[in-house]
């Protein structure tokens, strides 16, 4: 298939047409090989769960209409959908069990490689969490708090302490009606696989309710701690210039490219990699330096809080390798093909496998340990300065970067719209409120073979801004954003409506803005909160005129966060279907029924274009519901109004 | 687009932080670390730096930690290329431009220029915070105008200094363009510059705006209860309370944008005659933050509309202008086409209620020669007969009514009027004669603005003015009988006479928890609301800020509490004040605003009180001045020991009744004495504690300047006190 066809992306086209002409392999091949997918799988009425099976549900009502447990099509694609959420709510929470526990290490020991970098941010989290922060020191707040998240995974009683203290009121009570509250992390996950096992539930609205509450546990519980922890201990992001595309990779330097999820490895990489005496060892070795980039959500960590460039998105990793001139390529856990570890068998690049959760087979392991942190990076970065020795030739590195801004978060943004003293959200509800900026919309998630590659983020955003619509991004839509000029400032006003651009103008700001990795999506749920907060737009996020996407989504982890925005109120677009065609009323329940129940639902487009305007339908209703429709006339006041104007 | 203008308020608080730091090493090098700096006569310091910060700078050194905090808050400078969020970083480079601003403003004062210099009025003091600060409180002023520049050329400028007057606001003059300033323009155009007229011409350069900042600060501190330090609710009050905004008349320089930046954390825009960049798209201000290129005939319409201000203003069919910011215009001699009464020609005012069939609404009926007929510099009798009828009308109301044919009359521009009665005095201009302003006029203007103000009570005004000396003599003799009995009425009206006193709740906007309770023997604490009034004022608008307090039954005779006062006062203090004291400072004293006039303060080695006037700034023997005790008696709590009061309750037979009333008084600024004088006398001699001869035992300024000073003067003096019980 022509590179075009794979990948929007020139610099990931040239390495697609080196790589066949190399005859190596990626993943589209692989996918090409998998055609005809099964048809079975991809409606969601497969059931693998006991060994009476596997059993199918005829999708056209001529085979049988159970398996041999007489379970339906609903309840298989149910069970199915919420062991997707499963999957998803684990990895990501388990990713913030492990700051927590690097985070408690940090609190408790004054000689840890890690410290606490945002104590403001500390003290606020604490106090949300309800630790006492008057009069206590950073190490006595730090150590509470990191208790107090760590048993948020498996407290025996009660409800998650964020889920009361993030959200609206209004959205906490439409939970406890619907009786979705989230509780302990863990437990959530767990009760999705009990419920799931064979002969538990087999009534798909309930099955669903616990991938809801699952899904909570994800966005509210574990994603949140996770942010939350790596901001108080990396720091909190604030905006940043990078570069980005594989034209970061400089070929004088010894490349080193982080590549998956946490950033609690590769923060200290980026730490060591500019030392001197390393530095030094790398010139020894005829390189003019160290150069740092990263690849998924481990290179969007690094990339908010220390402008560290990103070499690609899920899809170019193993496009990453095919230049020839990666030394190492460190990775943690998720999203990382196994193929990595035979592809980096052609080349002198090291994979390094580092988390005893993810060994690759054909990669080096070399284990890391947050009491030995700093050690450990140093020998690895030491590893990648010997291989530059081992490059062969001059390598493929293609032409394309692109620049922009990163490091947005929900916090700052009360300081880009005010300042140190007028900090507020007023600018942006006000301008949602006049009609200047439409709504918001969230764009995030993976990329998937199924599309070509970035088009589907791209046309679906580029599409959104046009329409006024202020985007924000995570994970790999945001490198796809960031790689096509779209977060460099001036893309505002070369693609935006004139109210959007207007705004952009105002603030000094690109009109997509980069919140994170794809943990971070939980800054978008606080974002979402302190829009509400701020007054104007309705009591609750489901009254919001936003939308979310996924436009070229692949991971169980888009399918929890997807659920957890559907469960928050936002109705949520993704291009690949879930699971569950094979099921009518489930598809009929989560696309429909659902959004009485939570205020949010799910739609499924595969045209980008299309699916935008389907979000900007979606907004516009929620404007005529909130009545910002009708021109407002200019509020002229007298002493009386001014007077009725509150002063807080 | 607002990068432009980013970029240029950064470049200009650099610009400004530098000459700030220079001037300050230059004072320093003068004067020495150590020594005082201040504005003269305030309580905040330096007001913006204090209302954000809560630092008090009080020496030079101060002014060094200002300038670290200066330096942190200046942002990086604007990247060309991928440049980073300036918004906020602008809005911080506008604050720290403020502060280095008072640094150099800070230092002038110290080692030159000296900002008050000829027409340049330089900061405004508290005793004018409080007089001009109130008209923000009460809604007669709604915000201001900060013109910086100058308009093109002195007609310009006059048009627009008199629309800005006619919208009720004030204008805050300074900086330059090119040389030219917009207060030397107004000069040059004959108009009077003042706080009195509302024009006020800070200084020539654009570092004066300060003052006109540090003014609205200053107000969230002093009327809207806000804390030093708070920064958010301040800039929030000026927001939503004090209506006021930029108008940038000439090239906006780095150093203008940076201000503005300023100006626009308070939430005041800025409205150009240039052609700069727009910020159109709203949130820190009410609308938009910058508009541009709008021509002059428009500027100030289309200011007004950009901040969001509704004025109504009073288009009343007279050759001359009429708004409050004419009622501080002076007329001189040299300015005068003729005048009335003043001791000069006999002349009175007087306002009577009619029967609604008696008289014809909107008749103006002008008796004898007018002013047409006189020589420049003439003067002529006046009698102004103003007759109303209504049917909520009551002949209580006449003195409210009366008395506010001062206020009217001096909001005619050309017009001016002083006294009240048959001791009233007016001139009229020459400038407003050669507009046609005639007598005619005078009833019209008397006409509109009683119906436009006075609707709910009067139905009807007919007025007469009279210029024939007899006639004028012949009614003069009614109107002085009327006057007697209206007076024997008043005197005679006692607390216990009535069953109902009335709130007053104005100032909640500004105190939440403040309450006044006006009864007839103790009027408001500002001095601009007796019983009377309160009961007009409820009758004008039932529902406003004066509501009827039943009395009920009183449980405190001494200090003066009522169950029902004191339930109403816990439910319109939102609890705050439980009990509540009419007749004792020491006991659940009265709660004050921020509007009192004085201040009584115990003075316990002497076992008696201190008044302070507020036009009083020296220091006074409690060891604080007026200002700085103001801010421990302000803002709507109960402080034993502190009350705010009016003047005229010095001289009411209830005055601190509960503590031994005018007897425990050891001290008061001799203006204050000569002020209250003729009734204060009347008062000692009922309390025998002789006439003339009491008040020569009360210390003051000119006998004794601390505590120790007024015990020795008192104990010389055989003051009374000394025979009382101790007050606490």
């Amino acid at each position: 298939m022509a590179p075009e066809k794979r990948s929007s992306d020139e610099a990931a086209q040239e390495m697609i047409s080196q790589m066949a002409d190399a005859g190596q392999e990626n993943a589209w091949d692989r996918f090409e090989a998998q055609l005809p997918q099964c048809g079975f799988g991809k409606l969601g009425v497969c059931c693998r769960i006991c060994a009476m099976g596997p059993c199918r549900i005829s999708p056209f009502g001529e085979g049988p209409k159970a398996g041999v447990c007489g379970a339906d099509a609903e309840t298989i694609a149910a069970r199915n959908l919420v062991r997707m959420i499963a999957g998803g709510a684990a990895a990501h929470s388990d990713h913030g069990r492990d700051v927590a526990h690097t985070f408690k290490m940090a609190a408790e020991n004054d000689t840890c490689d890690y410290m606490i970098k945002d104590e403001l941010k500390l003290r606020e989290v604490a106090a949300r969490y309800g630790i006492s922060v008057e009069g206590r020191n950073t190490k006595e707040i730090a150590a509470d708090l990191s208790d107090v998240m760590l048993s948020e995974f498996g407290k025996p009683d009660g409800t998650l302490i964020s889920a009361a203290a993030y959200p609206p009121p209004a959205r906490q009570k439409v939970w406890e009606e619907f009786g979705v509250t989230p509780r302990s992390i863990d437990r959530e996950i767990v009760e999705i696989m009990h419920r799931t096992h064979m002969g538990v539930g087999a009534d798909y609205k309930n099955i669903v309710k616990q991938g809801i509450r699952a899904s909570l546990a994800d966005g509210w519980g574990g994603s949140l701690i996770a942010t939350e922890i790596s901001d108080i201990l990396f720091g909190s992001p604030w905006p940043i210039r990078f570069g980005v595309n594989l034209g970061v990779l400089d070929a004088k330097q010894v490349n080193i490219i982080v590549h998956g999820h946490e950033p609690a490895l590769s923060d200290i990489i980026v730490a060591v990699s500019q030392e001197p005496e390393l530095v030094k060892m790398a010139e020894d070795k005829g390189a003019t330096g160290i150069n740092l980039s990263g690849i998924c959500c481990t290179a969007n960590e690094i990339l908010m809080r220390h402008g560290i460039p990103v070499a690609g998105n899920f899809l170019q990793q193993e496009l990453a390798i095919m230049t020839g001139v990666v030394e190492v390529m460190l990775v943690d856990v998720q999203c990382i093909m196994p193929a990595l570890g035979s592809l980096s068998s052609c080349f002198h690049t090291k994979v390094i496998t580092t988390s005893p959760k993810c060994k690759i087979e054909g990669a080096e392991h070399i284990e890391f340990h947050e009491d030995r942190a700093m050690e450990t990076a140093r020998e690895i970065v030491t590893l990648a300065i010997d291989n530059f020795a081992n490059r062969k030739g001059k390598g493929a590195i293609p032409k394309a970067t692109e620049r922009g801004i990163a490091g947005f978060t929900s916090e700052n943004i009360f300081h880009h719209l005010g300042g140190r003293f007028r900090a507020s959200y007023r600018p942006l509800n006000d301008n949602i409120i006049n009609g200047r900026i439409r709504g918001a919309a969230g764009v995030v998630g993976c990329n998937n073979p199924k599309q070509v590659h970035d088009y589907g983020h791209l046309a679906m955003i580029k599409e959104l801004i046009k329409n006024d619509i202020l985007v924000v991004s995570t994970g790999c839509s945001a490198i796809a954003a960031g790689k096509a000029g779209l977060m460099r400032p001036d893309a505002a006003a070369k693609y935006c409506g004139p109210g959007l651009c207007e705004v952009c103008e105002t603030v000094g700001i690109p009109p997509v803005l980069h919140v994170g990795s794809c943990v971070d999506n939980s800054r978008i749920l606080t974002i979402l909160s302190n829009v509400v907060a701020e007054g104007g737009l309705g009591e609750d996020i489901s009254e919001l005129p936003v939308a979310g996407a996924a436009p070229e989504w692949m991971s169980e982890k888009a399918v929890s966060i997807g659920m957890y925005f559907v469960a928050s109120g936002v109705f949520t677009i993704i291009a690949e279907p879930l699971p569950v065609l094979g099921a009518e009323n489930l598809t009929r329940y989560l696309t429909e029924g659902i959004e009485k129940d939570l205020g949010g639902k799910w739609a499924f487009e595969k045209d980008p274009a299309k699916a935008a305007h389907m979000m900007i339908e979606h907004i516009e209703s929620k404007r005529d519901a909130l009545g910002i429709n009708k021109a407002a006339e200019r509020k002229l006041y007298d002493m009386e109004d001014r007077r009725a104007l509150a002063v807080e | 687009m607002s990068k432009i203008i980013a970029s240029a308020a950064i470049r200009g608080a650099y610009k400004i932080a530098e000459q700030a730091e220079e001037i300050l090493s230059k004072a320093i090098k003068e004067k020495g670390k150590d020594c005082p700096v201040e504005f003269p006569n305030t309580g905040y310091y330096m007001p913006i730096i204090y209302s954000m910060t809560g630092r008090r700078v009080e020496t030079l050194a101060d002014f060094e930690e200002v300038v670290k905090e200066v330096k942190n808050l200046l942002p990086p400078h604007v990247d060309d290329d991928i440049w980073v969020p300036y918004l906020g970083n602008a809005l911080d480079a506008g604050m720290a431009t403020l502060f280095a601003e008072e640094i150099i403003e800070g230092c002038k004062y110290l080692i030159g220029p000296n900002p008050v210099d000829g027409i340049w009025l330089g900061a405004a003091d508290d005793v004018i915070l409080r007089e001009r600060g109130i008209q923000f409180v009460d809604g007669t002023a709604p915000g201001f105008a900060a013109i910086v520049g100058s308009a093109p050329d002195v007609e310009t400028a006059v048009n627009i200094a008199r629309k800005l007057q006619e919208r009720f606001l004030y204008v805050f003059l300074s900086g330059h363009h090119n040389g030219t300033t917009f207060s030397e323009q107004l000069v040059e155009g004959g108009v009077q510059l003042g706080w009195e007229t509302r024009l006020v011409p800070f200084g020539k350069e654009i570092t004066s705006a300060i003052y006109a900042l540090g003014f609205a600060s200053r107000a969230a501190l002093s009327f809207g209860g806000v804390q030093p330090g708070d920064f958010k609710r301040n800039l929030l009050y000026n927001k939503n309370r004090i209506f006021a905004f930029v108008m940038a008349l000439g090239e906006v320089t780095d150093e203008w944008y940076a201000t503005a930046a300023g100006a626009i954390n308070y939430g005041f825009p800025v409205i150009a005659d240039s052609d700069i960049p727009q910020i159109l798209p709203t949130g820190i201000c009410t609308y938009e933050h910058v508009v541009s290129n709008i021509p002059h005939d428009q500027i100030v319409e289309k200011s007004v509309e950009v901040r969001g201000l509704k004025v109504k203003i009073t288009k009343i069919d007279i050759p001359v202008s009429v708004s409050p910011a004419f009622e501080g215009e002076r007329i001189r001699k040299e300015e005068m086409h003729c005048e009335f009464g003043g001791q000069r020609t006999p002349a009175f005012e007087w306002i009577c209620m009619r029967q609604i069939d008696e008289i014809e609404d909107g008749k103006v009926v002008v008796e004898g020669p007018d002013i047409d007929s006189l020589e420049v510099g003439g003067k002529l009798p006046l009698g102004i007969l103003v007759e109303v009828a209504g049917r909520k009308m009551q002949p209580d109301f006449e003195p409210v009514l009366e008395r506010q044919v001062h206020t009217f009359l001096n909001e005619a521009q050309g017009l001016w009027h002083m006294g009240q009665r048959d001791i009233n005095w007016m001139r009229i201009s020459k400038n407003a004669a050669k507009a046609g302003f005639t007598l005619e006029h005078i009833g019209k203007l008397l006409h509109a603005k009683y119906h436009d103000e006075y609707s709910s009570i009067i139905d009807k005004v007919q007025v007469t003015l009279i210029t024939g000396e007899k006639e004028v003599l012949k009614l003069r003799e009614q109107a002085q009988a009327a006057y007697t009995e209206r007076d024997a009425r008043l005197e005679g009206m006692k607390d216990e006479d009535i069953d109902t006193f009335y709130s007053c709740t104005l100032c909640q906007s500004f105190a939440p928890n403040h309450v006044c309770v006006v009864s007839p023997e103790r009027p408001g604490l500002c001095g601009a609301y007796s019983w009377l009034d309160c009961r007009a004022s409820h009758e004008i608008i039932p529902s406003g800020p004066n509501q009827p307090i039943p009395k009920g039954a009183c449980i405190e005779p001494k200090i003066g509490q009522w169950d029902r006062v004191n339930e109403f006062v816990s439910q319109a203090s939102g609890g705050n004040v439980p009990r509540m004291s009419q007749y004792s400072m020491i006991t659940d004293p009265m709660t004050s605003c921020g509007c009192f006039e004085c201040i009584a303060a115990i003075l316990p080695m002497t076992g008696g009180i201190m008044i302070v006037n507020r036009e009083y700034s020296e220091m006074t023997p409690c060891g604080m001045k007026f200002s700085t005790l103001a801010g421990t008696v302000g803002g709507g709590n109960q402080t034993p020991g502190f009350i705010g009061h009016s003047k005229h309750y010095i001289n009411s037979r209830k005055f601190i009744a509960a503590e031994g009333g005018i007897r425990r008084i050891v001290w008061m600024p001799t203006m204050l004495k000569n002020e209250i004088k003729d009734t204060f006398v009347k008062r000692a001699e009922e309390a025998g504690l002789g006439d003339e001869e009491f008040i020569s035992k009360i210390a003051d300024e000119t006998t004794a300047t601390t505590e120790e000073e007024v015990m020795e003067f008192i104990t010389k003096a055989e003051h009374p006190v000394l025979t009382l019980e101790p007050m606490f």
